[in-house]
């Protein structure tokens, strides 16, 4: 381990530091924070050792060897997929990336939703606490809330047509000079084509259906910082565009090829690139088995504990990044500086469009001893949003807290596994009588706060009461370990969900905000109609799914997190259809007085709103920061500005 | 003008002109009817479980007085006052609840249960039928279970409001809260019915006491928020004593939008309600009070007094619901974002200017609305023709013209209720024995009845004439409204004595400008509002029209001067009134000076018989033309210590009266579009 632990900040247990090489990749990749999906279930084996298992994914790896070839990359750690909870530590993305993760819908390829020849749902594969599993609600809870029926199936092409995939034009003097530096590349269409986009909506649509306009023309795999430094300046020297490429879970178009790109498109993997490790960031976002840590910092990326860890502006120690112009990074690695305008925040959340994340040092915390899932059940979400308020207000709230509405409950009552036990459903009843009939609470009003806690066993236990005690307060019932256990699962599975969907005439997508406390339920409430007026008015046929969580909570607000599907049968453009609502569902979510993103990013996707969202001025500023760096936008994916 | 312009482009989506062309309306029911066939104690206790509000938190009038008083809003305001002024936040607090106490209504089933008995009683007795359009019902039915509502009756008697309590309770929808004038409270027994029948009071005028703003606007934005009820006012402001729809309010009106422009609901559905009369209970207080003397105080031996109107007969009434108005729509690409985004939302806010353009529009839509609904009576007609044919007309003549004047009035897009299958001859002589206390048909002549106060008092021939004329007068305006725009344009055409269609738009312009506050112009759309008067009559071959010219056809001739005939009430009306603000007016005065000054003037006018407008009497059209003069810089307006006082602006005021008099062309204006 690099760079040796200093005891630094907070309180009792000192964090440690590590500093994990390359470990970057950058990625306007981004998604990154995306709550937007991902694979596995917190669950089945003891997370700490899960967490470290991803961790050392993202930090460990031989040291960025010289010897850049491809064969010795795919070796090691850099174990990009650690939530996988049987694999071992070296589970990777390989440059290949096609050959364990799906080429046209998330995640991998063994894992992935199904009717099974008794028509019930199951989740194939081994590698989720849910994976072998039999979901005997789910095809029930699809039709019913989204008219989904089995015998509308579409399903998508079986194989990319390598004939359709525009062809790679690259200039032969700038593929000399590549050779002659030994970084390793690939013009094959394949590997362009998985570089070509991230996992909006439409995205994913185009790969089932059709094919993109244009796609990057050339695949590299820098393999340390120095072969980025490499590229770049070769890219000035033939004039051409970089587009960085980390972890590929962009849910706002940001990887996106311009379609009026004339120049060489290079697309630039940072997923070789590894760093080496052995702790915990605690940094969790939903996509955190594919997203990078590069992609982490070009997107602001926020994880699931940041209640104790921090989003990534509260992780970062020092980044290097490497531009058009130079090599961009502070001179020392301390907790904080005064030296003007901190220019990490230049870096984080450019989404690619400045340069190449080459390192990251980042804050690593002991592993908890202890972690406790739970939940409390209230009347309804009003009841429920006061709750978090008054926990964020005495700044108590745990590693995680969530307040699913009542159609996320209900949906992730649709996910619950066929029970073992007659007495496992004995007590669920007796939990729902309980609850419906001895409370009074409306089964179609309440709410859940689910709950995650970390730390030392005897200060979770303390910490539970206390929040429990705020909790009843406010009218909430503690609902359980399983409970709370099943939210969290929901939020890496709903990725895959979307796959199935897909299969059934029913698209989704997930779009997030950061909203004052003040705001919260009305912004809620007139989101979710909006959409619902919105897809009447559009056609849709069948009532769509809208539902919310509050996702994070802060002393001044709090995250907000969208997911919204329909079933298109009846409609003839459906992702253009589906484009409108989004954008409507965001006009609503601005005019509440909510942010344009708190975490996905701007990408191309929500360009449009920049200059509303941070003034004349500000857009001015990024603008001119961009016109200094990369005079000659070589890292051209149009993101943000 | 650059304001003019940028604000055009604004109204665009909002005013979209209505379709002229015999719009579909919906059928009439007498709910009276069943009253008279079955048991009115039964009625009033029938089972009520009104339709509510999808997302109504239920909640009882003491809880919504609490939340109102602990609501951070009215805390903020409280702890501000208590800064400024020095005093405990306790004793504001008790100031507080005390005007939360006189103005909070206490909805309560057994009062209204007792009204819906008694005035079932009255009902029967007072008119022949009460229609209503049962299709607005049941939209509103849909709407008040979707989103908030708002309802926006026209305001020409006390029986407005009642009435419409009286339908939702019928209907069996959720009663509504209304906003009634403090003067009620007065009434001892019947104020406290009328607030468990869920009145709320407010005071006229609270301009200056922030406290009372915010208790008030807390109030009704409490009861908005949680759906408590449809939330009842009066754009008017008051009722209209000449049955002109009054230019509207924006107060109220603009607290009631706040919440949706905060976010805080998703929509409010704004619901336009066309209530009209055939004979109005009022008509002649009205016209005692146009005149200078004051309305009786409203007291409960006033009313039990007034039992005698009850052997009366005031014809039909009709109630129009309209389409209910989703304020969403009306703000998208208008008000998408709202400046509220950077301020908590409990801290008071000026409106921006942009809002309370928004504001005002959706006013005057709503009025237009209004007006578009409202139902007209052959009386109306008749009362048009015979004004223009004083002191007598042949009854056959006036039936005659009654049914050319149906034909232009259905042309012009009004909405004539013709008694059923009933011939003009019988539907005319039914009219004059409603109205005989105005007319009465001597020797087939129809004259105009002198009205004498109750009491015989003497009273000269003057005086006499014009309560006839002004109670008259209020129900030709009724039909104004509908001919503002294809009037002026005939008016403009007389007074240029022009071909050329620039100049005739500058006159009509001007006319606009000067009538802005005496009939219902949608804000800063002078053009359409000419082109719409073109298109009617040349829809009625009254002109022709080239790119340059407007010709009058020879048989539109009789037309034309019909139409002016009927707004010159109000063109020598004003002239009468620049021409006293020239001659007598010397020195600052205040408007009770103006208006008993004008009042004098008139008077001499019409003993002497230089004149025959009698209507130059009524206070209402003094205030307006004042207001206009105020508007139009002809007159200046200075704030003193008690109330107002006004200069007259000499050389604006004969430019002016020249325009009215003269024939030469008005002034260059830019008509480019034309």
């Amino acid at each position: 381990m690099p760079g040796a632990p200093i005891s630094a900040c907070s309180a009792s247990r000192p964090p440690q530091r590590v500093t994990s090489h390359p470990a970057a990749q950058h990625g306007s990749a981004m998604a990154a924070a995306a709550e937007a999906a991902a694979g596995s279930g917190p669950g089945s084996q003891p997370p700490a050792q899960r967490r470290l298992r991803i961790l050392s994914g993202h930090l460990q790896g031989s040291p960025a060897s010289r010897a850049p070839e491809a064969e010795r990359f795919l070796s090691p750690s850099q174990c990009r997929a650690g939530g996988a909870a049987e694999q071992p530590v070296a589970s990777t993305i390989p440059k290949k990336r096609q050959e364990i993760l799906k080429w046209n819908g998330w995640g991998y390829n063994d894992s992935k939703f199904i009717f099974n020849k008794k028509g019930q749902a199951e989740f194939t594969g081994k590698r989720y606490r849910l994976s072998g599993m039999v979901l005997p609600v789910l095809k029930e809870w699809m039709e019913k809330t989204l008219g989904a029926s089995l015998e509308h199936k579409i399903t998508s092409r079986a194989f990319l047509n390598t004939s359709d995939v525009p062809p790679s034009i690259v200039n032969e003097e700038f593929l000399q000079d590549l050779r002659a530096t030994k970084i390793s590349y690939s013009q094959e269409a394949e590997d362009r084509v998985f570089r070509a986009h991230g996992h909006c909506l439409h995205e994913i649509f185009v790969l089932r259906e059709g094919m993109f306009k244009r796609i990057p023309d050339i695949v590299i795999w820098p393999g340390c910082h120095d072969d980025v430094v490499k590229i770049v300046e070769l890219a000035c020297k033939h004039n051409l565009c970089i587009i960085p490429f980390g972890g590929g879970t962009s849910v706002s178009s940001a990887l996106e090829c311009p379609a009026d790109e004339r120049r060489t498109i290079v697309s630039l993997d940072t997923s070789q690139m590894l760093g080496e490790s052995g702790y915990c960031t605690g940094h969790e976002p939903d996509s955190m088995e594919f997203s990078s840590l590069g992609g982490w910092v070009a997107t602001r990326a926020s994880g699931m504990k940041k209640n104790i860890y921090g989003n990534i502006e509260d992780l970062v120690v020092h980044i290097k990044m490497v531009t058009p112009r130079g090599v961009i990074e502070k001179s020392c690695q301390v907790p904080r500086m005064s030296t003007g305008p901190d220019i990490h925040h230049f870096i984080m959340g450019s989404e690619g469009t400045l340069g190449v994340v080459t390192e990251v040092t980042i804050k690593i915390r002991p592993i908890p001893e202890y972690q406790k899932y739970g939940s409390v059940v209230f009347p309804n979400f009003e009841r429920g949003v006061a709750c978090l308020r008054e926990i964020a207000k005495q700044r108590c709230a745990p590693a995680s807290i969530r307040l699913v509405d009542n159609a996320q409950f209900q949906f992730g009552h649709a996910l619950k596994p066929q029970v073992a036990s007659i007495f496992t459903s004995f007590l669920d009843g007796l939990k729902k009588f309980y609850i419906t009939k001895f409370k009074g609470f409306d089964p179609n009003e309440l709410c859940v706060a689910t709950l995650l806690f970390e730390g030392d066993r005897e200060k979770v236990l303390q910490h539970e009461k206390q929040v429990y005690d705020i909790a009843a307060k406010f009218g909430g019932l503690a609902a359980g370990e399983d409970n709370g256990q099943r939210g969290y699962m929901l939020t890496f599975v709903i990725a895959y969900l979307r796959d199935l969907g897909l299969d059934y005439y029913v698209i989704g997508e997930s779009f997030e905000t950061s909203v004052p406390w003040d705001r919260v339920i009305d912004l809620c409430r007139n989101v979710k109609e909006r959409i619902v007026r919105e897809c009447k008015e559009k056609g849709v046929q069948f009532a769509p799914f809208s539902t919310c969580r509050v996702t994070q909570t802060y002393d001044a607000g709090a995250c907000v997190y969208f997911y919204f599907a329909f079933n298109y049968r009846g409609i003839s453009d459906p992702i253009h259809v589906y484009e409108q609502i989004e954008t409507a569902a965001r006009e609503e979510i601005l005019a509440n007085g909510g942010s344009l993103s708190h975490h996905h990013g701007v990408g191309k996707l929500r360009k449009q709103w920049m200059k509303e969202s941070i003034s004349d001025v500000g857009l001015g500023m990024l603008k001119s920061v961009k016109e200094y760096v990369d005079p000659n936008n070589i890292f051209g994916n149009r993101n943000l500005l | 003008m650059a304001a003019a312009a940028g604000r055009s482009r604004l109204w665009a989506p909002m005013y979209s002109q209505k379709e002229l062309t015999s719009k579909k309306r919906d059928e009439f029911e007498d709910i009276l009817e069943e009253r008279r066939q079955s048991s009115d104690l039964r009625y009033a206790m029938k089972c009520y479980t009104p339709v509510i509000y999808k997302g109504l938190s239920a909640c009882k009038p003491s809880a919504i007085k609490d939340s109102v008083l602990q609501s951070e809003q009215l805390q903020y305001v409280i702890k501000q006052l208590s800064k400024e002024m020095g005093e405990s936040t306790d004793i504001i607090q008790e100031e507080a609840i005390e005007i939360l106490d006189e103005m909070g209504h206490n909805l309560h089933i057994g009062a209204i249960r007792f009204f819906a008995f008694s005035l079932s009683k009255i009902f029967k007795r007072l008119f022949q039928k009460v229609c209503v359009n049962e299709e607005g019902i049941q939209k509103l039915q849909q709407a008040i279970q979707e989103h908030p509502v708002v309802l926006l009756p026209s305001h020409r008697s006390y029986i407005d409001f009642l009435m419409l309590s009286y339908l939702f309770y019928t209907y069996d929808l959720a009663l509504p809260v209304i906003a009634a004038g403090m003067d009620f409270l007065g009434m001892k027994i019947v104020g406290e019915l009328l607030r468990r029948s869920g009145a709320f009071f407010i005071r006229r005028t609270f301009g200056g006491n922030r406290l009372y703003w915010a208790v008030f606007a807390e109030y009704v934005k409490t009861m908005l928020r949680n759906g408590y009820a449809p939330i009842e006012f009066f754009l008017e402001g008051t009722r209209s004593r000449t049955a002109k729809t009054l230019t509207p309010k924006f107060g109220l009106l603009s607290i009631v939008m706040e919440p949706f422009f905060k976010r805080e609901v998703f929509d409010t559905y704004l619901v336009p309600i066309s209530i009209s009369y055939e004979r109005i209970l009022e008509e002649s207080l009205y016209a005692y009070e146009l005149l200078g003397v004051p309305k009786p105080k409203e007291s409960t031996s006033g009313l039990l007094k007034a039992r005698k109107i009850l052997s009366d007969n005031f014809g039909s009434i009709h109630v129009y619901f309209g389409q209910p108005v989703s304020l969403r729509t009306l703000a998208s690409g208008r008000i998408d974002r709202c400046p509220y985004r950077l301020v908590p939302r409990h801290l008071p806010q000026r409106l921006s200017e942009d809002i309370q353009d928004f504001v005002t529009d959706v006013a005057y839509k709503m009025e237009l609305l209004q007006i578009e609904n409202m139902v007209l009576s052959p009386w109306v007609l008749i009362a048009s023709v015979l004004l223009q044919n004083l002191p007598a007309i042949d009854f056959e003549l006036l039936v005659e013209k009654t049914l050319w004047l149906k034909g232009l009035t259905q042309a012009f897009g009004g909405f004539l209720e013709w008694p059923d299958n009933l011939c003009a001859n019988k539907a005319v002589t039914s009219s004059l024995a409603l109205h005989s206390n105005i007319v009465s048909l001597v020797n087939g002549q129809v004259v105009l009845n002198d009205v004498g106060m109750e009491d015989g008092a003497t009273e000269d021939l003057v005086f006499k004439q014009a309560l006839s004329i002004l109670m008259c007068g209020a129900y030709r305006n009724q039909l104004l409204n509908v001919f503002v725009r294809p009037s002026l344009v005939a008016v403009a055409l007389q007074m240029t004595q022009s071909f050329r269609k620039e100049e005739i738009y500058s006159c009509f312009n001007f006319l606009r400008d000067i009538f802005f506050d005496e009939f219902i112009f949608f804000p800063g759309i002078a053009l359409k509002d000419f082109e719409e008067g073109c298109f009617l009559l040349t829809k009625c071959d009254v002109i022709q029209v080239t790119p340059q010219e407007i010709l009058v056809t020879e048989k539109g001739n009789s037309v034309a001067a019909f139409l002016a005939a009927l707004f010159r009430p109000f063109m020598e009306g004003y002239q009468i009134i620049s021409r006293y603000l020239s001659k007598e007016t010397k020195e600052a005065f205040t408007e009770k000076q103006f208006i008993l000054g004008i009042r004098n003037f008139a008077f001499q006018l019409l003993e002497t018989g230089s004149t025959q407008c009698y209507e130059v009497l009524s206070s209402d059209l003094q205030k307006n033309a004042l207001a206009a003069f105020v508007r139009l810089d002809i007159v200046r307006r200075m704030k003193t210590t008690n109330g107002f006082t006004y200069t007259v602006n000499k050389e604006a005021l004969n430019k002016t009266a020249e325009m009215f008099d003269s024939p030469i062309p008005i002034r260059k204006l830019v008509t480019a579009r034309l």
